[in-house]
């Protein structure tokens, strides 16, 4: 019943008469205004007039009105009629309801107009939104296909990778497989080589023997005469004699041979400690001698014992070989010390360089980084070259060594001893410095203790005589205060009294620390002295003023002053 | 001396003016001159017959007959007062002495390249032996024959031994098959061994340097390894590469140049000397840009003793320099400097080489490849030398005079004597 139609009201302009059919129509039937309620569009003035004209004619005016009326009070408007039951309408009623339903009518078409415009743009929206999701379908389906792809691929890929490793583990197998088989042959051949080398020794044998049974006949040498020998000498016959004196030629040989080797190898070996030594000394010369003061006293020191020792071994070397190895050592230790300080040296140089000189100092340094550059790398090589050859050289020597065992054990052992004894002097040495450097330290250690309780007892004293001091002070001062209460200048001579008595109270009372409270108050009865030195201090002392219990250091410091007056 | 057939013609060296003429039982497979020069021994392989003959008295004369055991190797001694003859099949070295017409047996001798080995003094000589399957190598005193000492060795199967020229070591070395070299005292003991690789094929060549300092190891890898005396471990590797690329490498290459011939003097039928002159073509040396890539030829692989590696090595006389040569570069002759272990020239020849050999007095050498034209190389520089002469005079080998002036050259069934001329200093 309440199926509202949304005919909009035609213009206003038209009579009230035209009111009267227009409302009228309004009464239809609901069946039929039910078959409206979907039309959105708006009928023709033309068909609103037919349309109006059909809900309500001149035979049903009063039934359509109050259908109009019921319909109204319904939806809540007031009635149109009029307060009594009559059939008089109200009009106002009437055209306020009309109003108010032409206002309605306005609203809805306004929230239908805005309803459209919503559904309009939900359906762009939704225009939108399936396209971006057609779209977007697609390109899933691209990249599936894609990673579908990639994923084949990487499967091909994989199952070649699988492939080749397997090629190359059957080829390392076939690899492992004819090693084994050439072995395996090598060893069959050998085996054969053998077998048919010892048919051939037999059959030798064989052939061996026939010839040797036919020997007496055919084999034979003819000589005219016989020849003298090369050398002339007579054959002689084989005994032992000869066989002993052959291996002795023969070693005599062999011993011939190795000492010319080994003085060829000795005359290298001096040159080679000699090119050496010369390096040390160049090294050493090139060092600048300012930066290794230090370094080269304990340097030179060793230097010079060992050049000192070189020297002298220099001398003995061809009768000491056991003192070989240690100059050897030595020098080579001391070559090497000295080439790192070189090393060290110009890579300060090279610092001092990259760290930015002028041009010209530059150039100087570079010219000479790069001369310096070339003689280490000379001197590293030559430093190579003769640590191998001495350690083939102490390879022969050993092997020398080793040739003749009877005096070669000898000398070792007596090397062995006079090294031993020379190692036992050196401990003894070495304990003995122990020893000392022991006592030494015991006695600083004591006599660090003792200083430090002395000076720890002396601190104490000194706290407590000053204590003491400034107690007695206080003291003094308060008695005299309280009997003289008189002018400040007295005061002040009566403290200078005091302070004066403390003087020689204090030279007395340093030595005896307990005793100072009875000198000091046997002051006062030295009067007579003090005036003469009070008029003294007035003079003097300008602190007097202040009172003697406060000022302690000034009590040290005024007493200091009389001692350097007095 | 020289021979032909069972005639033995001795010329003058200087002259060539023929001396002597002795006429042997058959046909002379050897000889060879005594050490004092004053015998000569030919050996008759086939009869088993080793003739004597004296310079001093053609009249005295010697014959030696082996018999049934067969004669395959015949050899002087160094006091050359003694002929050692090895027989058939190897049974047995005997030696025969001149003075006292005794005979002694060395029983087992090895049947390998170079199994007796005589010291530079003559002193000792050594002997590989094999008994029961083992090698073993004894050395004997010269002067009487005496056993010295007798030890085995540790190789598979020796193949040869060589003493250094200061008589106190003796190198062996194992077949190909396997790479070892033994270093062994006079007094047999083991010194040292040394091994460069496993399987492949070893050593081909080996050579002492004069000064015994260093041993050169030619193998089948195509490397030259020296080893040196004091340690006996190897000191540098020397190899031969077919593309030389370092710059202070020299490398000459002979070239053909043809002859000019002058229109002119054409004439029909060709004069001999004109037709020589046409077809014998000279050839000089040219000295190639580095880098240079010689002629490699790759072996055949199924063949036994193939043809790579260095085959040949010999250290110049005052032990600065060491010529080889690889045998997959067969035209190729390179030279060494010892001092500096470096390649300093590379010989280049149209043929393969054949033969080369130092002078014993300076270092200069003399290479021939089987052309008419021998080839001298010195630190001052190389020439060609074409030998004059009618046809072609292939050289097929040289050696050269002791003093160093003069140089034979072997063909098949020629030889001709070239003369170097000193200069005036």
């Amino acid at each position: 019943m309440g199926d509202w139609k949304t005919i909009t009201v035609p213009v206003l302009s038209s009579d009230s008469k035209n009111i009267l059919p227009h409302t009228s129509e309004r009464k239809r039937s609901p069946t039929s205004m039910n078959s409206q309620v979907l039309r959105l569009s708006l009928p023709s003035s033309k068909n609103m007039h037919s349309f109006f004209s059909a809900f309500c004619t001149e035979d049903n005016i009063e039934q359509s009105i109050s259908y109009i009326d019921r319909e109204l009070t319904t939806l809540g408007f007031p009635s149109i009629y009029a307060e009594s039951k009559g059939k008089e309408l109200n009009l106002i009623a009437i055209i306020n309801c009309m109003n108010e339903l032409l206002a309605l009518q306005h609203k809805n078409l306004r929230a239908q107009e805005e309803v459209e415009m919503q559904h309009l743009k939900l359906g762009s929206d939704m225009d939108h939104l399936q396209n971006c999701y057609a779209k977007l379908k697609e390109q899933l389906e691209l990249s599936k296909r894609e990673i579908v792809g990639l994923q084949e691929r990487d499967r091909q890929l994989q199952s070649k990778n699988r492939n080749l490793h397997q090629l190359l583990k059957n080829e390392k197998d076939e690899v492992q497989k004819l090693q084994n088989i050439i072995s395996s042959r090598a060893t069959q051949y050998n085996h054969d080589m053998k077998r048919k080398e010892r048919e051939y020794n037999k059959l030798k044998e064989r052939l061996h023997q026939l010839v040797m049974n036919k020997k007496d006949k055919k084999l034979a040498m003819e000589v005219l005469n016989y020849v003298g020998r090369a050398d002339g000498k007579r054959g002689s016959w084989r005994t032992d004699k000869t066989e002993a004196r052959n291996e002795e030629e023969m070693y005599k040989v062999l011993l011939s041979d190795y000492e010319q080797r080994q003085k060829q190898l000795l005359l290298e070996n001096a040159e080679l400690k000699k090119v050496l030594q010369q390096m040390k000394k160049d090294i050493i010369s090139l060092l600048p001698p300012q930066k290794q003061k230090p370094k080269e006293r304990s340097e030179d020191g060793l230097v010079l014992s060992d050049q000192e020792e070189d020297i002298g071994e220099l001398n003995k070397e061809n009768m000491w070989e056991l003192s070989c190895e240690t100059v050897r050592e030595q020098l080579t230790n001391s070559i090497r010390k000295q080439w790192r300080m070189l090393k060290n040296h110009v890579e300060k140089l090279d610092n001092q360089v990259s760290r930015g000189h002028s041009g010209a100092f530059n150039e100087k340094d570079v010219i000479s980084r790069e001369d310096h550059e070339l003689e280490t790398e000379k001197l590293e090589l030559e430093i190579q070259q003769c640590k191998e050859m001495i350690k083939t050289q102490q390879q022969l020597l050993q092997q020398q060594l080793t040739c003749d065992d009877d005096t070669t054990l000898l000398l070792q052992d007596c090397y062995l001893l006079e090294e031993r004894e020379r190692l036992q002097e050196e401990w003894r040495l070495f304990r003995e410095q122990k020893k000392n450097f022991e006592k030494e330290r015991k006695s600083f250690t004591e006599a660090a203790i003792r200083l430090g309780l002395e000076r720890k007892a002396f601190e104490e004293d000194r706290g407590a005589w000053l204590k003491h001091q400034f107690l007695t002070m206080t003291a003094d001062c308060k008695s005299e205060n309280v009997t003289t209460p008189s002018a400040f200048l007295r005061s002040n001579v009566i403290d200078n009294v005091c302070l004066s008595g403390s003087d020689p109270d204090i030279r007395l009372v340093k030595p005896a620390s307990r005793q100072r409270k009875p000198h000091l108050v046997l002051s006062p009865t030295v009067s007579p002295e003090p005036c003469q030195i009070s008029q003294c201090i007035t003079q003097n002392s300008v602190a007097s003023e202040k009172p003697a219990a406060d000022n302690m250091p000034n009590l040290w410091v005024e007493s200091d002053d009389k001692e350097e007056t007095e | 001396a020289s021979c032909m057939q069972h005639r033995l013609v001795v010329r003058d060296a200087s002259s060539l003016q023929i001396l002597q003429l002795y006429t042997c039982l058959d046909q002379i497979q050897y000889i060879e001159w005594s050490s004092d020069s004053l015998f000569i021994l030919c050996a008759m392989y086939k009869r088993g017959i080793v003739q004597v003959w004296s310079l001093e008295q053609p009249d005295w004369h010697c014959k030696i007959d082996e018999g049934s055991a067969g004669l395959v190797a015949s050899c002087w001694s160094p006091d050359g007062r003694h002929i050692l003859n090895t027989t058939e099949f190897h049974l047995r070295i005997t030696v025969w002495s001149l003075c006292t017409k005794s005979v002694s047996y060395i029983k087992y001798p090895k049947a390998c390249q170079q199994g007796v080995a005589f010291t530079k003094d003559g002193r000792y000589m050594a002997v590989a032996e094999r008994r029961d399957c083992k090698d073993f190598i004894s050395i004997f005193v010269c002067n009487n024959w005496q056993l010295l000492r007798h030890f085995d060795t540790e190789t598979q199967d020796l193949f040869g031994i060589e003493w250094a020229p200061n008589g106190c070591v003796l190198a062996a070395w194992d077949t190909c098959l396997e790479y070892k070299v033994l270093l062994y005292s006079l007094d047999g003991r083991l010194l040292s061994s040394y091994r460069a690789y496993e399987w492949p094929l070893g050593v081909k060549s080996i050579a002492w340097s004069p000064s015994s300092q260093f041993l050169a190891i030619g193998s089948f890898d195509e490397k030259v390894r020296i080893l040196n005396h004091v340690t006996w471990k190897k000191i540098t590797e020397l190899d031969h590469p077919a593309t030389i690329s370092n710059k202070r490498t020299i490398v000459y290459k002979e070239v053909e140049k043809s002859p000019t011939v002058d229109r002119e003097r054409l004439s029909f039928p060709p004069t001999r000397a004109l037709a020589s002159s046409l077809f014998s073509t000279q050839s000089k040396y040219d000295i190639s840009q580095v880098p240079v890539s010689l002629q490699y030829i790759k072996p055949v692989a199924d063949r036994a003793n193939p043809k790579v590696g260095v085959g040949m090595l010999a250290f110049s006389a005052d032990n600065c320099f060491l010529a080889t040569k690889n045998d997959n570069i067969p035209n190729a002759v390179w030279i060494w400097d010892i001092r500096k272990l470096k390649l300093s020239v590379v010989l280049e020849q149209l043929c393969t080489i054949q033969y080369f050999q130092w002078d014993p007095c300076q270092p200069r050498l003399a290479v021939c490849t089987g052309s008419s034209r021998v080839y001298l190389w010195s630190p001052a520089g190389c020439i060609v030398v074409q030998v004059p002469g009618e046809g072609d005079f292939q050289i097929m080998s040289l050696s050269w005079h002791s003093s160093g002036d003069s140089m034979l050259l072997l063909s098949k069934d020629h030889f001709c004597v070239c003369y170097l001329e000193r200069e005036e200093v």
